[in-house]
């Protein structure tokens, strides 16, 4: 008997691709049935369609499959606090990190530069912003992606020769990454700010909180950051814009050490005051713990897995995992969000920060699922639109993670490892988390929202790839 | 004045679209519109149209939805906006539906759901042969609703389908009953033991309604799209669903309905069913009678009489009459009509089905000679220009003239509903033929735009007489309900006829006493 005679025999389930009208025509039948949301491959773009043609094959299937084996076998710990001059190759006080892709002064946007006047004034090269800006002018500030020097940093993302740094460790891949302490909200330097009682703060992290922590971690020996957040995410953060359930946890970890390393009662006191009175206190450490998931997914031959999203408030840059450390780059967009009271999308700055390697390993944005609470906060309309980025996620990356599963899709686990050939055939871009600091350098966070890094470094990307590949 | 809007990176297909751009096309005050995808075509049709500045022309991809209206004020123009965006506030919710389950992509499909076994596809004709591979090589079987893909292109994907044993329906077929559901246009009919194959779309409507109507079933109907029958493809299809139902146990009677296919074809699609033990009636519209007589197979003339046969072997017997008149009170309703006449004497037939246009211009061409149309056989009865229709006319306005950026008159009845009063207009109209295609994928409420533009017809013909013939495609069961949209059309003083077949040979008894 033929294959069509078995058809007769069986229910029929239906694919539809294309108009609704026939989707619709099929589930009043109360035929079990798929819509596919079809888009012209590429945006109908017949030289990409081609190159994406080129490259379906099992080899990059392959390469895909262990980029994500990667990502997925990364046993990330924190393991110390250690200040930037002391693991940081090159790093001197006139070296800035900075976020994102690389980029020249001039073409920084005005949160950046604010944040880097007040970096040279926290490192001592100068004592008035002015000041600061004279030394810029005269070249003696080496500018450094962070991500250039197994960094990360939020928004503005300031990594300085003096400033203490979470370490996390990959066990499985023995790479260790790190990022600055969360500095709070209101006008803190990731957001631009550089007044005195900013540089102030940064100071206080460097002598008291940083050394704190590090004894802590000492005691307590390295925390397990996979449990942390897979944990929290069942206690509704994804880790980008809410971290509330990740800082309590750690927190809890944390504190019993604390208080046996600081002796000084008030001390301890504005230390635990600071620690708990922050919910994305565990943000700066979540990212860490990105970057050193996603370090080891580099360079392997044939993968178009992503392994950096990040930007610098006037471009975004990925990096893939077969091109290694090549930044595709393209102008940035203004995130859709709510603002403070006070603020309007007039004041906002565009997309900036490494935070975006939050989303890189497959949470943040792509876990908005399991945080409804985070929903009207970056403005989407409900929580079915929350699930619904998840499940977008999916179409665009190589499989679901096997530890970060988000409870209220049924305890399915995050879409990971973006696989740029499906980003250019969907049309579908990552979803992003963001916070939005003000334009004007000094003000700080006036909101936050949502946001999509740009289509053309993935195009840009899927070409360089294509080149290579034959 | 002149507004556009664009909106980036909203793909939307371009039937849904062209709803869209009908709906502003009709509020009073706007003489142009268009919502369209931004691809270069497009954007050359826009501008050329004048309601797309160059400035925003050079702004937009294919990924972005680009508005054009041209409208008398401001005003006008706000309204259309907001009827525009009302458009898409309901498109997405019907999108939410609940428990809708959507993807981006055929392989996000399959890994969705366990066990698809059937594809329905419409995408634009250049992408259609791709997606359609995909679907077969994940083992479904395909209905392909699309058309402008190549000879070549359709060959292959039936090449491939054949050889791993799968339904590859189209090119540019629209209608199937698979299992009992109603695919893509499709009515809802009985179950039972008619197998069918058709290269026809909405001949394959009307023999499934009409055997309902008879008290017959269906076990499978299967489309192979027009195509598959024409030399370049050869009937592979047509051989390969032939051979399907003969297999099938649950079928017992087979029937074919299609336009004539190429001589050879038809002999082998002949020579196929020549041996088998179940009985097969054919209806070969307009083809070559002789070519049939002598073999295994029963031919027909008209897709009613198709229906007729397939039902008496089926269940032994004819026990439904069909026939809403009875030979008397035709003759009468005949003569009643003629003497209304103020001298006119022209048939104007406007349909949204093509076999349906095409059995009811065989079926006049036959009784009262020479009908013109845009899908004459013969040459001299081509219209030479298809917005003016010329003595005796039936037009298929599903064809390419009238689909071109305009959705399918089953769809947006709107251009036929145009027709009918033009052709009211006419003084020398005598008799309007239409059609009313219900079914699934078919207009929500077809006879009521058909009674809308009747009425104004009617104020539009003045004193003259003129008669309303229509048939109504379609079953009880059907979402629109055959009973509710027969009412419509008699209530605005049409004759409804029970198939096309009689409703064609009732205007041509009237016009043979003109």
């Amino acid at each position: 008997m033929s294959k069509v005679n078995e058809l007769f025999n069986h229910s029929i389930k239906v694919t539809n691709v294309g108009l609704e009208t026939f989707y619709q025509t099929v589930v009043e039948q109360n035929v079990s049935a798929v819509h596919v949301e079809w888009r012209p491959i590429a945006g109908g773009n017949p030289k990409l369609a081609a190159l994406l043609a080129k490259l379906n094959t099992p080899e990059i299937e392959e390469a895909n499959k262990k980029a994500f084996d990667i990502m997925n076998n990364a046993e990330p710990v924190l393991t110390d606090v250690k200040y930037a001059y002391e693991v940081i190759d090159g790093m001197d006080k006139y070296t800035i990190g900075h976020a994102g892709p690389p980029l020249a002064w001039e073409d920084m946007c005005g949160p950046l530069q604010g944040a880097i006047l007040g970096a040279i004034m926290y490192e001592g090269l100068s004592s008035s912003l002015e000041e600061s800006e004279e030394i810029v002018k005269a070249g003696k500030i080496k500018f450094r992606p962070n991500h250039s020097m197994g960094a990360v940093g939020p928004m503005t993302g300031m990594v300085t020769y003096s400033m203490p740094l979470w370490e996390v460790t990959n066990t499985s891949y023995g790479n260790k990454a790190y990022c600055p302490f969360n500095e709070g909200l209101g006008k803190v330097m990731r957001f631009g700010a550089n007044g005195p009682d900013v540089i102030e703060r940064l100071k206080w992290l460097e002598t008291s909180l940083g050394p704190a922590m590090k004894k802590a971690l000492a005691l307590s020996g390295p925390i397990s950051l996979k449990v942390i957040v897979a944990k929290a995410l069942a206690m509704g953060d994804e880790m980008h814009q809410r971290n509330t359930g990740a800082s309590s946890l750690f927190v809890r970890e944390i504190m019993k050490y604390l208080v046996q390393v600081v002796d000084n009662k008030e001390e301890l006191f504005k230390i635990t005051e600071f620690v708990t009175g922050n919910d994305q206190f565990f943000l700066n450490i979540a990212m860490a713990t990105g970057k050193a998931i996603c370090d080891p997914v580099k360079n392997v031959p044939n993968s178009t897995v992503v392994t950096t999203l990040s930007r610098n408030g006037t471009n975004f840059g990925i990096k893939i995992s077969a091109l290694g450390e090549q930044w595709f780059e393209a102008p940035v967009n203004q995130p859709k969000g709510l603002y403070f009271p006070g603020y309007s999308a007039e004041d906002a700055n565009p997309d900036i920060g490494d935070s975006t390697i939050i989303e890189t390993f497959g949470i943040g944005g792509f876990a908005m699922g399991s945080a409804p609470a985070v929903v009207r906060f970056v403005g989407a309309s409900s929580v079915d639109e929350a699930i619904a980025y998840s499940k977008e996620m999916q179409d665009i990356c190589v499989g679901l993670s096997p530890h970060f599963v988000i409870p209220t899709m049924n305890f399915v686990g995050t879409a990971t490892a973006i696989d740029i050939r499906k980003v250019v055939e969907t049309g579908s871009l990552p979803v992003i988390n963001t916070g939005m600091a003000h334009k004007k350098p000094g003000i700080g966070q006036v909101g936050a929202g949502i946001v999509n890094p740009p289509m053309d470094c993935f195009v840009k990307a899927l070409e360089a790839f294509g080149e290579k590949y034959d | 004045m002149i507004h556009n809007v664009i909106k980036h990176n909203a793909y939307f297909d371009s039937v849904t679209l062209m709803l869209f751009s009908s709906k502003l096309g009709g509020i009073d005050g706007v003489s142009e519109a268009a919502v369209m995808m931004g691809t270069d075509h497009n954007i050359e049709l826009m501008k050329s149209s004048g309601i797309l500045s160059e400035e925003l022309a050079g702004k937009v991809s294919a990924n972005d939805l680009v508005i054009g209206i041209k409208a008398v004020s401001q005003d006008v123009i706000d309204l259309a906006i907001k009827t525009l965006e009302e458009q898409f506030e309901n498109k997405a919710k019907s999108s939410e539906g609940s428990g809708a389950i959507r993807v981006k992509t055929v392989d996000a499909a399959v890994k969705k759901m366990e066990g698809l076994n059937f594809a329905i596809i419409s995408v634009p004709g250049r992408f259609a042969a791709a997606e359609t591979m995909k679907c077969l090589k994940n083992n479904m079987n395909v209905l392909l609703f699309s058309d402008n893909i190549t000879i070549d292109e359709e060959n292959e994907l039936k090449d491939y389908a054949i050889k791993n044993e799968l339904l590859m329906m189209g090119t540019d077929c629209g209608t199937a009953i698979i299992n009992g559901v109603a695919l893509g246009f499709a009515n809802v009919v009985r179950r039972g033991n008619i197998g069918l194959v058709a290269a026809s779309g909405t001949g394959l409507q009307e023999l499934t309604v009409v055997i309902d109507k008879l008290g017959g079933g269906i076990s499978q109907a299967i489309g192979t799209g027009g195509r598959d029958v024409k030399k370049e493809i050869g009937g592979k299809m047509m051989l390969f669903a032939l051979d399907a139902l003969i297999n099938d146990p649950e079928t017992q009677v087979i029937g074919i309905v299609s336009k004539p296919p190429a001589q050879e074809i038809m002999v082998k699609i002949l020579d196929k069913v020549k041996n088998i033990s179940k009985p097969v009636v054919a209806c070969f519209l307009g083809g070559d009678p002789s070519l049939v007589e002598g073999t295994h197979t029963i031919a027909s003339e008209t897709i009613e009489e198709a229906a007729k046969q397939l039902v008496t072997l089926s269940k032994g017997e004819l026990s439904v009459n069909l026939n809403s008149f009875t030979e008397e009170e035709l003759n009468a309703l005949v003569a009643d009509e003629v003497d209304k006449f103020q001298g006119q004497k022209n048939l104007r037939g406007l349909y949204t089905g093509g076999t349906l246009a095409y059995e009811a211009m065989l079926i006049l061409n036959k009784k009262v000679g020479n009908v013109y149309s845009n899908i004459a056989i013969n040459k001299e009865l081509s219209l030479k220009d298809v917005e003016v229709s010329q003595e005796n006319t039936i037009l298929d306005m599903g064809e390419d003239y009238f689909t071109d950026g305009m959705p399918h008159p089953m769809i947006e009845p709107k251009l036929r509903s145009e027709r009918i009063k033009k052709e009211a207009s006419d003084p020398q109209t005598a008799v309007i033929l239409l059609d009313c295609v219900l079914g699934y994928g078919s207009h929500p409420d077809p006879a009521s735009s058909i009674a809308l533009a009747v009425e104004q017809a009617k104020a539009l013909q003045g004193e003259r007489h003129i008669t309303y013939i229509a048939s109504v495609c379609g079953t009880e069961k059907d979402p629109q309900v055959l009973s509710d949209q027969v009412e419509k059309l008699l209530n605005i003083g049409i004759i409804v006829l029970p198939t096309n077949a009689q409703a064609a040979q009732l205007a041509a008894l009237i016009l043979e006493r003109l």
